[in-house]
């Protein structure tokens, strides 16, 4: 029968009422078109750890682009893959994104090799993002293992801007050893923050470390809590959440206001590939910032 | 039949034409007209014998038919799902042109009509599904929009197949996602109508309002095929209970005979699972970003840069995967992801059927 099935248009015009909205986790319809941006700057942090400055190229699009602390971005290398990366840097740059990059896999090790000028492919932000509306007018701590400062800066850097939205703030970050400690040329920048408190501590200090030795959980020992105002984010390992969470719940912080950050090897970043789901939750869509209580009533998360 | 998009703020509108199905009836001789002035106008996909297995029983695929004799409309089940047709084994969702230090990407879905014909009720309740997580979530994906809206289905009513459970699932009945669906009431076919084209297209091979007496066929016909239902397993209890027996022996018990080799979640007409992966042609001026199916029984799925497996065993991956189907899915989207098809019973290389691991499950915590 002629005419029965006439061409479906699917179309961005066709199908979009709105305008093209990625940040709100809005009907995107052209969904993996990528904003095209460039490596404007590189930082060696550690020996595997370096510090992209990346920079949408389209004004407008980059004006578009907000994220919130705590989400994270795809990041593609056209013709290798692409990757999940938490945004590093502070949520009021309009002008660049900060990514802190370990190089673990393929996709990373391209990015590692890569010069300031390069052409890499955005798609986010996504996910669910720090409390920070919800933290303000209360103590906040902030506890970063390893690699996990990375996403944590980005809560870290809302906290020193917004200073004034919050009483005492301490940040605890632990490393393996000193030579892996990230950022470790701003910690004298975020300490003089008036009431600011940052503490370091590595577990094996080795020749020339003057600072603390142990696990992060000893720093709370000597930090003064009071539970019924205090929210905590946790970034790190899954082996550490189980010690410090537990930790502050000893100290009497209730799970719902401890925050932890998973990571899981995203294919799609929108709750379509299940590669990222633990149980029936997707880490990107309703993660990979949870509160405690979720996370570990998530099967095999920690 | 066509789906909806989620919108920031407001439900998803709902599929055109989900709302109302309207009933008409089709005489017998018709429908050889009907099919073939659907295939006339598109690509049609139907049930097609393709050969027979060891126990001597047809073995049936939905593949490209053009003649109406080809198609058997008498097939039990298809050895894969349709889904291939919404969602290819491999899908390229970008493609990179590569020039100077720079690269421009193009990316399209545009999808050309086509038609499936001779869907049963489950599998058309398989896309339903398949339409939440692509459709009707956040970000709907165009490239299954684009195949979906583009498909017209015409589903028919069949006895049940041998161990399917269909019917403790609820899909053995469909009353939407469909264009077409036709009941065999003896002289004529019961058609439920579930589009405008639909619609439009028996109209003109004379279909007729219903009657009483049709009406009662129907019922008459749809007792019959349920009372020859073999399967009958009580699924409420399933989500509660996976989480209790979380950490029960059964699963090692299955884990043990299980094979990851994935052929579970192939033939599935739910699996969605898959992976996306880039590729360089050959003379570095394409790079191609690519969709691909995976499985959750496969040893790499749950596997993280670094090299880190959050799903090591066999054991543990098997039981993700019914945890996906039955617990997973119902916290998202209020039912299960299983349609009770026992595709992947019948394809399992090891003897895992899902109605025995269910059952087992179900036996261990009863007194």
């Amino acid at each position: 029968m002629k005419n029965l099935l006439l061409p479906y248009e699917v179309t961005k015009e066709a199908e979009m009422a709105e305008p093209l909205d990625f940040n709100r986790r809005s009907r995107l319809m052209n969904t993996h078109r990528v904003f095209k941006a460039e490596i404007s700057s590189i930082t060696q942090l550690t020996e595997k750890e370096k510090l992209f400055h990346i920079r949408i190229l389209d004004p407008a699009e980059r004006q578009r682009f907000t994220f919130l602390p705590g989400q994270f971005v795809m990041v593609e290398v056209p013709g290798y893959g692409e990757v999940p990366i938490s945004i590093a840097g502070s949520a009021s740059n309009r002008g660049f994104i900060e990514l802190c990059i370990r190089r673990a896999g393929m996709v990373t090790s391209v990015l590692h090799r890569a010069k300031a000028g390069a052409r890499v492919g955005l798609r986010g932000p996504f996910g669910t993002s720090f409390p920070v509306a919800m933290m303000k007018d209360h103590h906040v701590l902030l506890i970063a293992g390893g690699l996990g400062l990375a996403p944590l800066r980005s809560a870290i850097l809302h906290v020193t801007e917004n200073r004034s939205d919050f009483r005492n703030v301490h940040i605890l970050y632990g490393t393996k050893s000193p030579d892996q400690l990230l950022f470790d040329y701003q910690y004298e920048q975020w300490r003089r923050v008036d009431g600011v408190n940052l503490s370091i501590i590595v577990e094996e200090g080795g020749d020339g470390w003057t600072g603390e030795v142990g696990l992060v959980t000893r720093l709370l020992d000597r930090i003064p809590i009071e539970p019924d105002r205090t929210y905590a984010i946790v970034c790190g390992p899954p082996v550490m959440f189980k010690f410090v969470c537990n930790k502050l719940g000893e100290l009497g912080i209730p799970m719902r206001r401890m925050f932890v950050s998973l990571e899981r090897r995203m294919h799609c970043g929108m709750g379509k590939c299940c590669r990222c789901n633990i149980g029936s939750t997707f880490t990107c869509k309703d993660g990979p910032v949870f509160d405690y209580w979720t996370a570990i009533n998530l099967k095999e998360a920690i | 039949m066509a789906c909806g998009t989620a919108t920031r703020g407001r439900p998803p509108r709902r599929p055109r034409g989900e709302g109302f199905t309207l009933y008409k009836t089709l005489r017998k001789e018709a429908f050889r007209s009907v099919v073939e002035a659907i295939l006339a106008g598109s690509e049609g996909v139907e049930p097609r014998r393709v050969g027979t297995d060891r126990h001597g029983k047809p073995i049936h695929q939905f593949l490209p038919v053009e003649r109406f004799e080809d198609i058997d409309f008498s097939y039990d089940t298809t050895e894969f799902s349709a889904k291939t047709y919404f969602l290819p084994f491999r899908e390229r969702l970008s493609t990179y042109r590569f020039s100077d230090g720079d690269w421009e990407q193009e990316t399209r879905y545009r999808a050309e009509p086509r038609a499936l014909i001779g869907l049963h009720s489950c599998d058309i309740h398989a896309l339903l599904k398949l339409d939440k997580v692509f459709a009707r979530d956040w970000y709907p994906s165009p490239y299954y929009l684009s195949r979906r809206r583009n498909t017209f289905i015409l589903g028919i009513d069949h006895d049940p197949c041998e161990g399917a459970f269909c019917r403790s699932l609820g899909t053995d009945t469909v009353t939407h996602g469909f264009d077409l669906f036709l009941t065999d009431i003896g002289e004529s076919y019961f058609a439920a109508v579930g589009s405008d084209r639909g619609l439009s297209l028996i109209d003109r091979f004379g279909a007729r309002p219903i009657t009483d007496e049709d009406s009662h066929r129907y019922v008459a016909e749809r007792k019959r095929i349920a009372a020859l239902m073999q399967n009958d397993l009580n699924l409420n209890n399933l989500p509660n209970l996976l989480d209790i027996e979380f950490k029960s022996p059964i699963w090692e018990k299955w884990g043990a005979k299980c094979l990851s080799c994935g052929t579970c979640a192939m033939v599935c007409p739910t699996c969605y699972c898959h992976g996306v992966y880039e590729r360089i042609s050959m003379d570095f001026q394409e790079g191609a970003k690519i969709r691909q199916l995976h499985a959750c029984t496969l040893v790499d799925f749950a596997v993280v840069a670094g090299g880190h497996n959050f799903r090591p065993t066999p054991e543990s991956r098997l039981k993700y995967r019914y945890y996906h189907q039955h617990r997973g899915f119902v916290e998202q989207h209020e039912e299960p992801k299983c349609v009770g098809c026992n595709r992947c019973g019948r394809a399992c290389l090891a003897g895992i059927a899902p109605v025995d691991v269910i059952r087992e499950l179900q036996e261990e915590v009863a007194p």
